[in-house]
């Protein structure tokens, strides 16, 4: 394997470059089967974080990874499976879009911020009586930081990155040098 | 308490290359290998409140983390990759092509990805609400760009040189020259944002962001290289930068089985 390109923090400045019109919405708010899926970024001293981005990736509400672009360029039918929000002067994100489907269900997120000097990966699993296998793997007082909480409009799924509550993060064995 | 620690609190250049050596020299010391950056890295003043204390949790990806999103060009105009070409007149500074491949792990190339990037123009001036830095907006350069990579995995975009510029991290603290880079490849899993660097700027050595990759060998994969060949003539300076993404986990078979 090469030696991979490290990363760095997205700084505080991206605000007039990443963001773009209908990022946040992988479908249109209030459509068919539109949920909410949202939740607030907390620093180590319990403050929000008004300069995080997250995005999202899941499968279609069947379970299927979809591989259709136009992410960019929303046309209001095409649902992509991803999506990118800022969160606001309260430290808040929202997108709208589906449930994801298939056994085990969840949300794959990416954290960025200013002070974050590398992406965070986490998952946003779905509430079920039987926990996912992985998360069975996971510290027991730990476990729910990967579990959304199910909501009227949808979820909730707040992202701790330091302190009480701490968020899981994970790494897919790239990050070892 | 405020996580952007102001000027008067702030330490010296001195102090927080001090904390900078001290940090390499326990790196090098023990040998072992991190991850990179180093998540924690207290001359990052803003690190320290933003940077988790658990180690992190392996997981093997799921499907869906083994295929990224996919972007076409109904995505990406084909002059957003030309920084220079969005406003009506030129903007000024230093023009310069800036190209590369991006491959994965195993060296293949990443093709057909979004790529974006962002930057400072000439003067070292954001066109961003919570940039202050009293140096000039160009009325002419914005300093957002995207493509998508081709079949070779190759990227290039036309732009401006950006300037250095001034931040709060510490007294007189300047961040080197860079390019912001936002990178896709074949799995989510390997999702990078980063920076390009020029090379031979006196500021990396003093800068806190640079060296939280704490592995010179690591950092200078950051550092861009002058390359006549991309320069062109009467008309702009080049500069190439190859990206290696991780992994990918996800094997050839599967793509085409798909
Ligand atoms: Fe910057």
């Amino acid at each position: 394997m090469r030696r991979s390109t490290p990363g760095q923090t997205v700084g505080p400045f991206y605000h007039y470059a990443l963001p773009y019109p209908g990022d946040h919405t992988l479908v249109p708010p209030g459509s068919a089967n539109a949920i909410r899926f949202h939740g607030t970024v907390i620093d180590g001293a319990g403050d929000p974080v008004p300069d995080a981005l997250l995005e999202i990736w899941q499968p279609a509400p069947d379970g299927s990874v979809v591989r259709r672009a136009g992410s960019l360029h929303r046309d209001g039918f095409t649902f992509t499976g991803w999506g990118r929000a800022s969160t606001d002067t309260t430290g808040h994100f929202s997108f709208s879009t589906l449930r994801p489907g298939g056994p085990d269900a969840f949300f794959a997120v990416t954290v960025f911020a200013r002070g974050l000097l590398d992406r965070l990966f986490t998952r946003a699993y779905l509430p079920s009586p039987e926990p996912a296998p992985f998360l069975k793997g996971v510290d027991a007082e730990r476990r729910g930081t990967l579990i959304a909480v199910a909501e009227p409009q949808g979820f909730r799924f707040d992202i701790r990155l330091q302190g009480d509550g701490e968020t899981v993060f994970l790494n897919f064995g790239t990050d070892e040098r | 308490m405020s996580s952007q620690p102001s000027d008067a609190a702030a330490g010296t250049q001195a102090e927080i290359s001090a904390e900078m050596a001290e940090i390499d020299k326990t790196h090098t010391s023990t040998g072992h290998a991190r991850p990179q950056p180093v998540l924690n890295y207290p001359p990052y003043r803003s690190s320290i409140l933003r940077h988790p204390t658990k180690d992190l949790h392996h997981a093997d990806p799921e499907e869906i983390e083994r295929w990224a999103p996919c972007f076409g060009p109904q995505d990406v105009g084909a002059l957003e990759a030309d920084l220079t070409v969005q406003h009506p007149g030129e903007p000024i500074g230093e023009r310069i092509e800036v190209t590369g491949r991006i491959r994965d792990g195993a060296g293949r190339p990443v093709a057909g990805q979004l790529v974006e990037i962002w930057q400072a123009n000439a003067a070292g001036r954001y066109i961003h609400q919570r940039d202050q830095h009293p140096a000039p907006i160009d009325p002419n350069f914005t300093g957002v760009g995207r493509c998508l990579s081709d079949a070779e995995g190759r990227y290039r975009f036309t732009t401006i040189r950006p300037g250095p510029y001034p931040w709060k991290n510490h007294r007189n603290a300047w961040r080197p020259a860079h390019i912001h880079f936002s990178l896709f490849g074949t799995d989510f899993t390997q999702r990078l944002i980063t920076q390009m660097y020029f090379p031979g700027d006196p500021l990396l050595a003093l800068d806190p962001i640079y060296r939280s990759i704490t592995d010179a060998r690591d950092r200078e994969l950051l550092v861009a290289r002058y390359d006549h060949e991309v320069t062109r003539p009467q008309w702009s300076t080049g500069y190439r930068w190859d990206i290696v993404l991780t992994g990918p986990h996800r094997t050839r078979f599967e793509e085409d089985d798909a």
